[in-house]
């Protein structure tokens, strides 16, 4: 509860994504407008599921702890599927802008491409989800307190960032296998996607026993990782050749949309 | 304290002409039906953009199928790079605001004493009349803004230039010298450090004198965009201070609506001050617009040299606040280039100052972090973005406020009632969605 607490798991939350950001995205003012624009859809889709919840709990007995427990898991179940419904909207916005821009400008190539798009949005759906899930407790980090005075547990900061972490990558993978699946129709793609994300926020549901939520999730984020490389056209190839700097092309900084 | 009436012409003019003002780039497309001679601006909006593509005119020719196919693309990029440079101040702005608003308690303290122009109280009982006085209020203020709005636009159309400008220099004085100076004594008392006068008193000449010749006359681009940026969070706290808490959102609201009347209808007094600076080809004043870029012409052979009238800066601003054009990209001699690579967009001061107060007061209801993520800065850029979008489509003159204003107030309201239960009981649990 001091202000190495509150530095350390803003950084380890936000410090990725913040790289991320900074390197691919900051000097790119289209790539920063979708950016938003995809964590504005992430916000509506919150509003929706919490007003679903607050209409739930309004009609329902609030006395009865193992009820709203209830509700609560079944808004996290609906928010998932909220999230995953208006990642798809976002697509198909996005889609029908792209076709729109191509028609009028006779140009054979897009400002943008599906696939950098569907980066950053995946990103703007990771920042704001994020920042949503971690940012109020990090206010209350740096206040006085003890964490975990009444028997809780005594990591509440530390995996909670991590946590953050991961799912904002996540959302970031999320986004890119979406949208690649989407591309090239592969419903089952989608649909893995889908499950994933339930799984992720199904498994949160054993905190504080950490383990049992942290590990898996950080596994399922190495697949997810591994699956949207090879997705956005990454191969071992192509890595070797980033890594070892042979083929200027290949560097990542470097890298210019063809 | 009841401010005096000098007080509330500054922040009047500002919010009357300014709600408006994206008298931007009106086009995002080079005209192609510019003559090649520099022949005399129409009524276009931008001369010195018209003069610059005169020349231009006669070498692209042939090239003005070029120019259409790229258009788009172009339009695009630069839409979007003029977006961002907006983002940025704005984004200073509310962080500014936001960041006072949490530290310095000043500003969120209840005081009975209220501005002259919201008389009735809130601190009544029953909710029926409180709404009551909130509205009663709203429409005091608003009839307010709207007199002064006519008020200077008469004395723009009748030439009263002497007169604006004494009106506009005594307004950014009270700003800068009086305002500021509550401010650091409030920022001092804060953080108790112990000041004298003497060290203050220079500290305020210097950050006033340096201000007013920013703003009213020369300065570097960044410095006076710095200094717009601070008089808004200034003028933003002050509403933020003095007006009663239920008469501050409706009081958004309604200005939000007069915004887009005021604009947008033909006899609306924001829409006739655009047209009358258009006809006479003069900038609107530069105490009340924030401009992205400057271009300084001083020692470039252009064209622009040609016409410099009293208001040097402010003629650059315009031939600054142009277009984003293809023209840019063919091999042109190097002080143009530099002078079209340049342009900006303008946003007037109240926007800013209404953005700001949006996001002061989600700050200082003392609701949680989310809202302010949530209500601010998302939501505003979403408007901004939006506003930006039908600027490129419609080419004239805009309302920034409405849009934002709206999303703003209704995902506050809806943040702070559905989503802050809901977030707060997952953070207990520990769940993630």
């Amino acid at each position: 509860m001091t202000a190495s607490v509150f530095f350390g798991c803003t950084f380890i939350a936000f410090g990725p994504a913040i790289a991320l950001f900074l390197f691919t995205i900051a000097r790119e003012p289209l790539r920063v407008i979708f950016l938003i624009a995809g964590a504005f859809f992430w916000l509506v889709s919150l509003l929706l599921s919490s007003l679903v919840w607050f209409i739930s709990v309004q009609i329902s007995n609030k006395d009865s702890a193992a009820q709203q427990k209830g509700l609560l898991i079944f808004g996290v179940v609906l928010s998932v599927l909220l999230q995953e419904t208006f990642r798809f909207a976002y697509y198909k916005l996005l889609k029908k802008a792209n076709e729109g821009l191509l028609a009028l400008s006779q140009e054979e190539t897009m400002p943008i491409s599906i696939r950098q798009l569907a980066y950053v949005s995946g990103l703007g759906f990771g920042f704001m989800s994020g920042a949503f899930s971690v940012v109020n407790i990090l206010a209350d980090s740096v206040g006085p307190g003890t964490v975990g005075i009444h028997g809780d547990s005594q990591h509440y900061f530390l995996s909670s960032a991590f946590m953050t972490m991961a799912i904002i990558l996540l959302h970031m993978f999320w986004g890119v296998v979406f949208f690649d699946a989407c591309e090239k129709q592969r419903w089952w793609a989608v649909a893995a996607v889908v499950i994933s994300h339930l799984v992720v926020s199904c498994l949160t549901f054993q905190n504080p026993e950490y383990v049992g939520s942290l590990v898996p999730t950080y596994i399922i984020m190495f697949l997810m990782g591994v699956w949207a490389f090879y997705s956005a056209g990454g191969s071992l190839r192509n890595l070797r050749l980033c890594l070892s700097c042979i083929d200027k092309d290949f560097l990542l900084a470097n890298h210019r949309p063809r | 304290m009841n401010t005096s009436d000098s007080d509330d012409d500054f922040y009047n003019e500002r919010t009357a002409l300014v709600p408006s003002e994206n008298p931007v780039v009106p086009s995002y497309k080079p005209d192609p039906d510019l003559t090649p001679t520099n022949s005399t601006p129409t009524t276009r909006v931008k001369p010195g953009a018209s003069r610059r593509s005169g020349p231009a005119c006669v070498d692209s020719g042939g090239s003005d199928q070029e120019v259409d196919a790229d258009d788009e693309e172009l339009t695009l990029k630069y839409g979007a790079k003029h977006v961002i440079m907006l983002f940025i101040p704005v984004t200073l702005c509310m962080v500014v605001v936001v960041a006072t608003i949490k530290s310095v308690s000043f500003y969120t303290e209840k005081t009975d004493q209220q501005l002259i122009y919201t008389p009735f109280t809130e601190n009544t009982p029953s909710v029926g009349l409180r709404l009551l006085n909130s509205v009663l209020n709203t429409i005091i203020m608003i009839s307010v803004i709207v007199v002064m709005t006519i008020f200077l636009v008469v004395l723009y159309k009748y030439r009263c230039y002497k007169f604006i400008h004494g009106w506009l220099i005594l307004s950014s004085l009270m700003l800068l010298f009086w305002f500021s100076f509550m401010y650091l004594g409030e920022v001092f008392k804060t953080y108790n450090l112990a000041v004298d006068y003497p060290t203050v008193g220079v500290i305020i000449w210097n950050f006033g004198a340096v201000g007013m010749i920013c703003i009213h006359w020369k300065g570097p681009l960044q410095l006076q965009q710095a200094y717009l940026i601070l008089i808004s969070a200034l003028m933003a706290l002050v509403f933020i201070k003095y007006l009663p808490e239920w008469s501050a959102w409706v009081i958004l609201g309604a200005i939000s609506v007069y915004d887009l009347v005021a604009v947008l209808s033909p006899k609306g007094p924001l829409r006739m001050l655009v047209e009358t600076a258009q006809e006479r080809n003069e900038p609107i004043f530069p105490a009340l617009i924030y401009s992205s870029a400057m271009v300084w012409t001083v020692g470039m052979a252009s064209p622009v040299d040609a016409q410099r009238s009293e208001y040097e800066t402010d003629e650059e601003a315009e031939q600054s606040a142009g277009r984003a054009e293809p023209e840019s990209r063919r091999p042109r001699s190097g002080p143009d280039e530099e002078l079209e690579e340049d342009r900006g967009v303008k946003l007037g001061l109240g926007d800013f100052i209404f953005y700001s107060v949006l996001v002061g007061k989600a700050a200082a209801t003392g609701g949680d972090w989310e809202t302010y993520i949530d209500s601010s800065f998302i939501i505003i850029w979403i408007g901004l973005c939006l506003t930006l979008l039908l600027l490129a489509i419609f080419k004239k003159a805009l309302p920034a406020l409405p849009i934002s204003i709206t999303f703003g107030l209704v995902f506050y309201f809806s943040t702070d009632f559905l989503v802050q239960p809901f977030m707060d009981n997952l953070a207990a649990h520990q769940f993630y969605i």
